[in-house]
């Protein structure tokens, strides 16, 4: 029953396709669009948190004849689809109201309205989808729409090229995922994933099973070395969209990783937490790098998706491995924090996306090298941007921090874990975790800072308006939501009990009984957090200082010009910049992974040139992986274009000679 | 009354690590001052500077923003916080279980992350160097501080404080290479984290090889105060953390008198003495690393942790 009231929702968004499409360029048109999507989204959202609190291991599910004559579409919702339909709702209702305000600037809006219902409304039935044709359905229709919507803006060349990247990593995905649920057919070729589940599949198709999910749902969420579309397309679409891709699109991929994995393919391997875990934690490293690289702001937070996914995958991976050695409570543990950082990381970083969409709504800018002091200027949209950025650097006593908290609590508990190979890369996982936490604060105090600091580094910025109601009160809704999800992690924890108990067979310690509200992942003597208390503390300790100093000693306050050591710079290309403040980083860690150079041009004497430097830096892995491929098929093709222009003789004798080959193959086949 | 009391230790904990911090600081300069054959400022001299700084108006810079003036607040709360969470004298703290060791480094991490906002706000190019270049540092430091860690949470089976201080004083421990290893990086990590000397320099300024100073240029008065008090703070906490995990004797358990109380005080008033003597020694003896020999020093603390983790692994096994 309530598959199909969520179906209904599903029913309602796909609705709103052709209205948008009757509506048009009228001025109404993306008021209409985004408010219903913005209630059926609330609506769909409110509806799934009701069903994970009230799940009790039931599932409801339906069938319907569309699709295939003899297979009909079958939908679900369990736990696991439960707690990804609140995601994928939060996120889509969110970006709703946000475009409620910021749509209104959008200049063609007949290219945007029609595929952002359908969009939410693809996500969302691939969450629901019961088996694997619906499945792969739902998915290439998420990632079309999704493809409408990046080449929405087609007049920049750059975006067509998003576009072009993103359509073949996506049909690229698609095909692994294809392979994969073509290889788990259940007993007579049933596609049906009740049917999967009943039917085990061999240690050695397993195996391929999971390298082919890995490639094909990674590649969607972006991990290293197959996130090279994503930060090409994630910015090029409208910002709310962009909120959607990063903050919820990857999350259904990580979405169909579990189902597959730890639903369809059954008990898993020793083994299996290998690729998980060292994919994880090479893509979070890399992911933060590339991203302290960027000096455009959405650029910027879409390499930054790729290493919150890599945590995401980390949790996952030690999931595996504490499933497959039978250690259950560790892995709910490792799966929770997993879940919770798809929880978090779809929260903060649809928030700041939607503070870099009000940036560029204000000031037509993109890149941080050209703005500055917004704070002044955009007081409260600087704000919650702020709260944005502690939350995703993992910082107390926001969300962020508690979801690694609890990654790390699990990382401590793997010494039990018998095998060698997992010996030793668990701690170097550890190492990477830890390094990009540490990184990622780095590149936000630079997003933040460069962004929101300083003097303005050019008009557009001097001029910049705070953003409309609308767009704030969602970015407000998702700040609040990050402190309470930091504050209160207990209940968080709790309400993924059911999906923990669904795939991993039990959950972690029940939460919300705990003495001030603290979490304790195990027993107390081991380890807990209380961020609620942490941010009370720390309140009345700063305003017990700011009234004893301001009522005890001074109070007074002066404004003068900065002082600099004696030799301040009234103009603003004295500041420091986005590409300077990461110069640091960049000489310690990009001349191996980016092969940096500086490049310093002096003119020469007596000329009046001004002296240049540039900064060269190279993404090895386009170079290895994808530049060889691209060779390679230009190559082949050039080839095989003489194929095109035979005579009738040699195209039969082409047939003829495919024919008695396939003949020979058959007869010879054993 | 069993918890009034316990209110009252963690409130004299709070009081302890505030009152103190400057004194060490004094302390460490006048050691220094004397093995250079100075007289020194007198012990004291941190506690009036800090009173004079409060006393005085604060000049703002014309382009600050509101975030400027909150910030050493924030940094100033966040450090006495997790400043107030280690055990000093006495285990098992009333809120001692609120934050873990994880949690302590994070607390820290957001004060410093807050900081490097700070050298940003102004729009100097002088705040500017000084935050980038502290988050270069912090970006190494981080993890090798965390790395650390896991090897001491992996022998005491915890990641609280008072448990690992508690486990780490039985003779059960021992001696292991992986301690000895996880101390040698806990004492780079507290050298870089604290802005000392090969790092950097805290009684710099008008440099180009400034980091800390760098950023908190543009403070002064109160907001200077608060700031100049957290680093002192800063400096207490990592002496205390290294006193209670690999000298954890005398530290009074949760139930203990008058007499083992009085033990636990005289003992942290000692290792702090020995803390703060060893880091004026070595300071004195060795020269500032130009920056960007910096990541290489900090790179080895890393791999020194890595390594003491790793050995852990393994050798569990055996």
């Amino acid at each position: 029953m309530m598959a199909a009231y969520a179906l209904c929702g599903v029913a309602a968004l796909l609705l709103l396709l052709p209205i948008a499409i009757v509506l048009g360029r009228s001025s109404h048109s993306s008021a209409v669009v985004y408010g219903a999507s913005l209630i059926v989204a609330l609506v769909l959202g409110i509806f799934a948190l009701l069903t994970l609190f009230e799940h009790s291991g039931r599932v409801s599910s339906v069938s319907l004849p569309f699709g295939l004559p003899w297979l009909g579409a079958h939908f679900r919702i369990d736990a696991l689809s439960a707690f990804f339909l609140v995601v994928v709702n939060l996120g889509g209702a969110a970006a709703s109201l946000f475009a409620l305000g910021y749509g209104q600037h959008e200049h063609a809006p007949q290219r945007v309205l029609p595929f952002y219902p359908v969009y939410l409304a693809a996500m969302n039935l691939v969450v629901l989808a019961d088996d694997a044709f619906s499945f792969l359905v739902s998915w290439e229709f998420m990632s079309l729409s999704s493809w409408a919507l990046v080449i929405a803006h087609h007049q920049i060349r750059e975006n067509l090229r998003a576009g072009y990247v993103y359509l073949l990593m996506a049909s690229f995905g698609t095909l692994a995922l294809l392979l994969a649920f073509g290889l788990l057919a259940g007993a007579n070729g049933n596609y049906v994933f009740d049917a999967i589940r009943a039917a085990h599949p061999s240690t050695q198709l397993a195996a391929l099973v999971l390298i082919l999910v890995l490639v094909g749902a990674g590649s969607k969420a972006g991990v290293v070395p197959l996130h090279a579309w994503l930060p090409l397309a994630h910015p090029a679409a409208p910002s709310h969209v962009s909120a959607l891709m990063s903050g919820v699109m990857t999350k259904v991929a990580v979405y169909g990783f579990v189902r597959i994995v730890f639903d369809l393919l059954g008990p898993p391997d020793w083994w299996w937490s290998m690729p998980v875990l060292g994919v994880g934690g090479i893509t979070a490293a890399m992911g933060v790098l590339y991203a302290l690289m960027q000096h455009d702001l959405k650029r910027l937070l879409a390499y930054h998706t790729v290493e919150n996914i890599g945590i995401i995958y980390i949790g996952l991976g030690l999931a595996l491995a504490f499933k497959a050695y039978n250690m259950p409570l560790a892995a709910a543990l490792a799966f929770t924090a997993g879940l919770f950082h798809v929880f978090n990381h779809s929260v903060f970083k649809s928030l700041l996306f939607f503070g870099a969409g009000a940036v560029l709504n204000s000031t037509g800018e993109r890149d941080m090298e050209h703005l500055g002091g917004l704070i002044h200027r955009m007081p409260q949209t600087a704000f919650v941007f702020l709260v944005g950025c502690v939350a995703i650097s993992a910082l107390p006593p926001l969300n962020g921090f508690v979801s690694e908290w609890l990654t790390f609590q699990a990382i401590l508990l793997s010494p039990q874990l018998p095998s060698w190979g997992l010996k030793f890369l668990v701690p170097a996982v550890g190492g990477l975790l830890a390094l990009s936490a540490a990184l990622a604060a780095a590149c936000f105090v630079k997003a933040f800072g460069v962004t929101f600091l300083g003097r303005a580094r050019g008009p557009a910025a001097q001029a910049a308006k705070e953003t409309d109601t609308n767009s704030l009160a969602a970015m407000f809704f998702l700040a609040a939501l990050c402190l309470v999800a930091g504050i209160l992690p207990g209940f968080f924890i709790d309400a993924l009990a059911p999906v923990a108990n669904s795939l991993i067979g039990t959950a972690m310690p029940h939460q919300a009984g705990v003495e001030w509200l603290s979490i304790v992942p195990i027993a107390e003597s081991r380890s807990s957090y209380n961020g609620l208390l942490v941010l009370v503390f720390v309140v009345m300790s700063g305003s017990l200082a700011a009234f004893a100093i301001h009522r005890l000693a001074s109070d007074k306050l002066r404004r003068g010009p900065a002082w600099d050591c004696g030799y301040p710079d009234p103009s603003p290309a004295t500041q420091y910049t986005a590409s300077s403040f990461a110069q640091p980083i960049r000489r310690v860690y990009g001349t191996m992974m980016f092969s940096a150079r500086e490049i310093g041009e002096m003119p020469a004497p007596g000329s009046i040139a001004p002296a240049r430097l540039h900064v060269q830096l190279r993404d090895l892995i386009w170079d290895a992986l994808y530049a060889p491929v691209a060779v390679g098929i230009d190559y082949a093709t050039e080839k095989l274009n003489s194929l095109q222009f035979l005579t009738i003789r040699q195209y039969l004798s082409l047939v003829f000679a495919a024919l008695v080959i396939l003949l020979v193959v058959l007869a010879i086949w054993p | 009354m069993a918890v009034i009391r316990e209110f009252a230790f963690q409130g004299a904990e709070m009081l302890l690590v505030l009152l103190l911090s400057p004194l060490l600081t004094g302390f460490v300069r006048k050691v220094k001052a004397r093995l250079l054959r100075r007289q020194g400022p007198p012990l004291l001299q941190p506690y009036r500077d800090l009173i004079r700084l409060m006393r005085k108006e604060v000049v703002l810079a014309e382009s600050a923003s509101w975030l400027f003036r909150v910030i050493p607040y924030i940094i100033f709360a966040g450090t006495w916080v997790a400043a107030s969470l280690v055990p000093t004298f006495r285990s098992g703290l009333l809120f001692s279980w609120s934050a873990d060791l994880i949690a302590i480094i994070a607390l820290l991490g957001s004060a410093r992350f807050f900081l490097a906002l700070a050298g940003l706000d102004v729009g100097t190019s002088f705040g500017g160097i000084g935050s980038s270049r502290e988050v270069m540092i912090a970006s190494l430091a981080e993890p090798a501080m965390l790395m650390t860690m896991f090897t001491l949470a992996l022998i005491a089976g915890s990641t609280q404080l008072s448990t690992m201080a508690a486990h780490m004083a039985l003779s059960a421990v021992g001696l292991r290479v992986s301690l000895g290893l996880g101390l040698l990086a806990l004492i780079m990590v507290a050298l870089a984290e604290n802005a000392r000397i090969p790092i950097d320099n805290p009684a710099t300024h008008l440099e180009l090889t400034m980091v800390h100073e760098a950023m908190v240029l543009e403070y002064s008065g109160r907001h200077l105060a608060l700031i100049d008090l957290s680093s002192e703070l800063k400096l207490l906490l990592y002496v205390s953390v290294i006193g209670c995990l690999f000298t954890p004797w005398g530290i009074a358990g949760p139930d203990s008198g008058g007499q083992a109380l009085a033990v636990g005080v005289v003992s942290y008033l000692a290792k702090l003495t020995v803390g703060g003597f060893l880091l004026a020694v070595f300071e004195t003896a060795i020269a500032k690393m130009r920056v960007f020999r910096v990541p290489a020093f900090l790179g080895a603390a890393l791999m020194l942790g890595l390594l003491a983790t790793l050995l852990l692994f393994v050798s569990r096994s055996l």
